[in-house]
């Protein structure tokens, strides 16, 4: 974090440079207006306009990336999260090529911010019983933990909890609500 | 966090059983008054004709005392008592309003005999409260039709403050179960209480997406009257237990840890305010649904301490841990067989959710149900054999009941809605169990024949019943 802040100094301090050079830069020459021809004095050619000469080259733009991420809170963080859930099939606890991809994707957002912690959250939906599915969850929280883990992230960056069925995401009674809520579900818990 | 104690130990300790006289003509079948108090009188057993059950009325308990607050302990005391005695279907409990035609006894030895056998009843209970200056008195006695003699009486008595309705409630249990115990041989229910998970306070803590609701354990009387808080908290806490004893429960909590929350067992001596969190848990070793070995001394419990959910058991105080299931698949909810020999659990080691036994040890595992998806099972208590479960029919559960004889299962509960989490009475004779039959969850009592389907809890939803023993 302390080189990438240097290294913004020096971008930003080369693009204040440029702006001094801009404002220094000496005024274009314009050509100049060939001096009126004396009333009788022969036929000579006007001077040829002096060519135009180039400042030095501007330098390109700096690039600022803002991280608006980092910057957030937590509650922030995981009201909106990045984080892609995992869906999982009725009564499984497989991570399927959806899961995994959404996985992958999360492994990415790990690495980026490497001093988050988190809570893999499994879910399940009410179609199963209250206390199978207190270890259904577990099982689909620890599969996404293995598979984060598979994937380079340290499992000590991952906690799991199981609420079996007692937290659904959408209170509905419908295949379209049980698909969300059979689920891993991550939560930034530190930071 | 933690504990409500909310009883009178007090009125629990101090119903005090003096034996009272028998009319004149009935030679003293017992020796004096004195405690502990012995079941002698078993000479007269309230009998009805045709092999039917014993007809009995409720002539009411009179209020000796004139104030309103006896008043209302007594009327309180003879419907519960009614209630108490039509729950275990050994008698037919004749009628309130068919009762109230018979005129009012003057005193409980002036009983209109001959009105009663026009009634048709068999036995007539009949009884007083008094209130004294240090407290409260109620005499009982269930006088035989037939003979006219007095097959059952005894004086109760508590503090002064058990003259308020709820806890005047337990004078009607306790002779209920001492009628049962001296007519009918039986073990009743109308002292034990059901433990469970509720969320009926209404609280919600902060979640990561939403507010979630928080869910505490509570206590209630058998029939889901006097209900009592036992746990105060912003969290889950689910799937309640009851030590052998009563005096504890053993709960799942989902409890603050290291930039996380875990699962652990919590036991907590309700009437002391003291609890505990035997199994040690953290992020990384979470443990949930505990069963107190009959005897009290062991608790088994499924956890992830070794990376997948396995049944583990322990001392009660955490030592001796050992585990019993290893296998790659689910292991969970355990429940123990009665003389503690045995240990059923559900598994999905064949592909889905089904029951097995094994010995208290993790030996012989077997697996006894094939059906569709199986859960939580729960052991009977002596003397029936067999197993309850929750199984999938339809879009939701029923209740069945598994016989460990003859290998054979029934449906106890229909299909309405989704029934889950069966828990055994400690006479084995009634299931306590979840029911979203009328919208939300809540807990019901169905006898195991499959009768008697009562709704015990009506506020939020309620679920993980457990009965005392």
């Amino acid at each position: 974090m302390r080189q990438r802040r240097f290294a913004a100094a020096v971008v930003f301090g080369a693009f204040l440079a440029a702006g001094a050079c801009h404002k220094n830069k000496p005024p274009i020459a314009r050509p100049t207006p060939a001096p009126p021809a004396p009333a009788s004095t022969g036929t000579r050619p006007p001077a040829p306009p002096e060519p135009v000469r180039e400042a030095q080259p501007i330098p390109p733009e700096p690039t600022v990336t803002s991280d608006t991420l980092a910057g957030k809170d937590l509650d922030e963080i995981n009201k909106n999260s990045p984080f892609q859930p995992v869906f999982f099939a009725l009564d499984s606890f497989d991570v399927d090529q959806g899961g995994q991809q959404a996985l992958n994707a999360d492994a990415d957002i790990l690495k980026k911010y490497p001093g988050w912690t988190i809570t893999i959250e499994g879910h399940c939906d009410e179609r199963g019983t209250a206390e199978y599915n207190l270890a259904l969850g577990e099982r689909r929280a620890l599969a996404a933990k293995t598979y984060l883990v598979s994937l380079g992230i340290p499992a000590d960056r991952l906690r799991t909890v199981s609420y079996g069925k007692e937290f659904p995401f959408d209170p509905g009674h419908s295949e379209d609500a049980w698909s969300k809520n059979r689920r891993a579900h991550f939560v930034v818990t530190s930071k | 966090m933690t504990k409500t104690i909310l009883f009178a130990s007090a009125l629990a300790g101090a119903v005090s059983l003096g034996a009272q006289q028998p009319p004149a003509q009935q030679p003293p079948a017992q020796p004096p008054a004195g405690p502990p108090p012995q079941q002698t009188e078993v000479t007269i057993t309230i009998a009805s004709t045709g092999g039917l059950p014993p007809k009995i009325a409720i002539a009411g308990f009179i209020p000796v005392t004139t104030d309103a607050e006896t008043a209302a302990a007594a009327k309180a005391i003879g419907d519960v008592l009614w209630d108490d005695l039509n729950f275990e279907r050994e008698f037919y409990m004749i009628a309130k309003d068919a009762a109230a035609t018979v005129p009012r006894a003057a005193s409980i030895d002036q009983l209109p005999i001959d009105r009663w056998k026009e009634l048709g009843a068999n036995g007539v209970i009949v009884g007083n409260v008094q209130r004294t200056g240090s407290g409260l008195i109620v005499r009982a006695k269930l006088v035989d039709v037939g003979s006219g003699r007095t097959a059952f009486g005894k004086e109760y008595s508590g503090s002064l403050d058990s003259i308020k309705v709820e806890r005047a409630r337990l004078y009607a249990h306790t002779i209920a179960d001492e009628i049962h115990q001296q007519q009918r041989g039986l073990r009743g229910v109308a002292r034990t209480k059901l433990a469970f998970s509720s969320d009926r306070a209404g609280e919600r803590f902060k979640g990561p997406v939403a507010d979630r609701g928080i869910k505490d354990i509570y206590i209630a009387d058998y029939d889901g009257a006097n209900v009592k808080r036992v746990t105060v908290s912003t969290t889950l806490n689910v799937a309640p237990a009851w030590s052998p004893d009563g005096q504890m429960l053993a709960y799942t909590s989902y409890l603050p840890g290291s930039f996380s929350v875990f699962q652990d067992v919590v036991v907590s001596m309700i009437y002391k305010g003291m609890r505990q969190t035997p199994a040690h848990g953290d992020p990384n070793r979470q443990n949930y649904l505990p069963a107190f070995s009959p005897d009290g001394s062991k608790i088994a419990f499924t956890s992830n301490r070794d990376g997948n959910p396995e049944i583990y058991v322990m001392n009660r105080d955490g030592g001796g841990m050992r585990r019993l299931t290893n296998n790659p698949a689910i292991d969970v909810t355990p429940t123990w067989s009665p003389a503690g020999t045995q240990i059923a659990f559900t598994s999905d080691r064949s592909g889905s959710p089904q029951i097995y036994i094994m010995n208290a040890d993790g030996t012989g595992q077997q697996k006894i149900t094939s059906e569709s998806y199986c859960d939580r099972p729960t052991w009977s208590p002596a003397p029936f054999n067999e197993i309850a479960y929750a199984s999938r029919a339809g879009g939701g559960y029923v209740i069945r009941v598994y016989n460990i004889e003859n290998h054979e299962s029934h449906t106890v509960s229909d299909n309405i809605g989704s029934n889950e989490s069966p828990a055994f009475s400690p006479n084995g004779r009634h299931i306590a169990f979840t029911s979203s039959r009328n919208g939300r969850d809540q807990i019901f009592v169905i006898d195991r024949d499959g009768q008697n389907l009562r709704q015990i809890t009506r506020e939020g939803n309620n679920g993980y019943p457990n009965w005392s023993q």
